[in-house]
């Protein structure tokens, strides 16, 4: 497949408007806007773009939802948190292309009549900052930003809230939180962004990745879009492959390429020549996978049917001589420094799992430990008010599930054999 | 005191939103890009400025991790720890700069040059293992690249 989301970025400057218009920008925005806001909607939902953030809702019929009377004011927040370990995808758009984003977001704006877009930034990422800071400055100078965008009638403003260091945040509803400069804790659902969001209002909130394949879908239509990868998950997919592989990095491929072909072809197979022993799909939240499951086409619906995900696509391979204990005391070690403590099932819980693993990989392992590592993520699973629960639990039964043995031995002999 | 020049920046960072406390964030982090970190006496000045009852400030300032509640060191290391970066080693650059500072992770040097902390996933794991000091991400760590850049800290 051609290059889609990352076409530009080898180019020199790429981030620099002047080239992004050289390369066909804003021709989508000034598409778009000829069209009727809903005539926008209905080619995204016909793309079949799902959400790149993670949970895979249709974008078209989250859009949608928005409620069309004008005098209400809307808003659309891009998630730009990047937090999930093992993903580093967003972060390069932001950095190499952040016009392509912008420029999406526009679009997505004038569909859903928002006037006003906030970008939510993880804090760390200064520079990715600094990048957008200078390309809304660089849209506003061309005029595809501010007042009566090419002569079209239609305002809007794009503004960047930069995060401080909390994965919570990432999740939609703390998100909004944390712009009303309040701590980022999550909201309970309903009612729904779409109609009480930001500020209470009715608010859309996707990806990065998501917004950035607006711009294409218009320029080159909805069907172009779902020809590339399976039918229900169509469209070009950015997967960061990180861990034991030869040549980690980023690979842009048709959603729902095998893991097989996207760890041994594209990222250059297993380092030192030694054995795959697992790989994580999508970002530590989802459960790992084995040697066996390489086939799985990398989609939603696919990896779903594993008992996985695809989450943020971000791949993290494991050889033979990782220790699966210490990556999920590593992994629930996160989970513990993230969750926000407003609910104890997620607070006390994953604390309560870190420290049995702790002391199984320290080798002070006691007999029972492993059944009761299986209790504590059925006291956890379903009981929390976000998904931050649940994305532990996954992570740490997927190990469970695949490696029982390992953690058993963990017990037996004191500490590590790996 | 807040400076003018950071009192100038917090009304700047208000004109984005209608309402004052979402400034919150901004607001804390412009304090604290010029002081370092964040005093009591900065809080204060900042919530009346937002017109915020000061805990309620504080709550923001104690949630997001990024902001220093005391001094860090010139140079802040903060190397990441998270999954992909443990399986290429981030333990060992954690005890090589351990060693070679002096200081174990959480301090910070005598002469107040280096803090050293372990944090979580910067959204850099396919060019693991990696650190971020201050604004910068140095990545593909070895100890000879680490030596590299440490020389290269005034
Ligand atoms: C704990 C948690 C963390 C999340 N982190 C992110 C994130 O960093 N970036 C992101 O885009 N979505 C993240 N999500 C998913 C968002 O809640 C939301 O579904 C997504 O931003 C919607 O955009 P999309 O429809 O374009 O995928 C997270 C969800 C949870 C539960
Ligand atoms: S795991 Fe270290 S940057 Fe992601």
């Amino acid at each position: 497949m051609e290059p889609i989301l990352l076409k530009n970025i080898n180019t020199p400057d790429s981030h620099k408007v002047d080239v992004y218009l050289k390369n066909n920008g804003y021709q989508a925005l000034a598409s778009a806007l000829k069209m009727q806001p809903d005539g926008v909607i209905q080619m995204v939902k016909d793309s079949g773009l799902r959400g790149r953030g993670g949970a895979g809702f249709s974008t078209g019929l989250k859009w949608s939802f928005i409620p069309k009377d004008p005098t209400i004011p809307k808003y659309l927040c891009c998630n730009a948190d990047e937090g999930e370990p093992g993903t580093f995808k967003d972060r390069v758009i932001i950095e190499k292309d952040p016009h392509q984003l912008i420029e999406g977001m526009i679009i997505t704006c004038y569909a859903i009549g928002a006037k006003t877009a906030y970008i939510y930034i993880r804090g760390e990422f200064a520079f990715g900052t600094k990048r957008l800071e200078q390309a809304i400055k660089e849209a506003y100078e061309k005029g595809y930003l501010g007042k009566n965008i090419l002569g079209s009638n239609f305002d809007c403003d794009i503004h960047i809230h930069r995060g401080f260091g909390a994965y919570i945040c990432g999740e939609e509803t703390a998100l909004l939180e944390s712009i009303e400069g309040l701590r980022g804790r999550p909201r309970i659902k309903p009612p729904f962004p779409a109609i009480a969001g930001l500020y209470a209002k009715p608010t859309v909130i996707n990806n990065v990745e998501t917004l950035s394949c607006i711009s294409h879908i218009v320029n080159k239509g909805p069907k172009w879009f779902s020809s590339i990868g399976p039918e229900k998950s169509p469209g070009p997919k950015l997967f960061g492959v990180s861990g034991h592989v030869n040549k980690p990095g980023m690979y842009e491929l048709p959603m729902g390429t095998t893991a097989r072909e996207i760890i041994y072809n594209h990222a250059g197979g297993i380092r030192n020549g030694k054995k795959l022993k697992a790989f994580i799909p999508g970002g530590v939240s989802a459960p790992m996978l084995v040697e066996k499951d390489l086939d799985t086409p990398m989609d939603f619906d696919s990896l779903a049917a594993k008992g996985t995900m695809l989450g943020s696509g971000g791949i993290i391979v494991m050889d033979e001589t990782a220790c699966i204990v210490k990556v999920a005391m590593r992994t629930m070690a996160f989970f513990r420094h993230e969750s926000c403590g407003k609910c104890t099932p997620c607070r006390e819980g994953i604390d309560w799992t870190y420290k049995v693993l702790h002391r199984l990989e320290k080798g002070e392992g006691k007999e029972g430990d492993v059944e009761l590592l299986e209790k504590l993520c059925g006291n956890i699973f379903g009981r929390t008010f976000c998904p931050l629960g649940d994305g532990a639990v996954m992570a740490l039964r997927g190990a469970l599930k695949n490696f029982r043995d390992e953690f058993v031995e963990h017990v037996k002999n004191k500490g590590c054999i790996v | 005191m807040l400076t003018d020049n950071t009192i100038e920046n917090i009304k700047k960072a208000l004109t984005k939103y209608p309402n004052k406390q979402s400034a919150a964030m901004d607001a804390l982090r412009i304090v604290q890009e010029e002081a370092g970190y964040l005093t009591e006496d900065a809080l204060l000045q900042v919530a009346d400025m937002l017109d915020m009852p000061p805990p309620e400030l504080n709550e923001v300032a104690t949630f997001y991790t990024m902001y220093n509640k005391k001094p860090v060191g010139k140079h802040h290391i903060q190397v990441c720890t998270n999954v992909s970066c443990s399986l290429l080693g981030s333990e060992h650059i954690v005890e090589f700069l351990s060693r070679r500072l002096g200081i174990k992770k959480g301090e910070t040097t005598l002469d107040k040059k280096f803090t050293l902390s372990e944090v979580e996933c910067l959204g850099s794991c396919g060019t693991a293992p990696m650190m971020q000091i201050n604004d910068d991400y140095y990545e593909n760590l070895t100890d000879g690249k680490i030596e590299e850049i440490l020389k290269g800290l005034k």
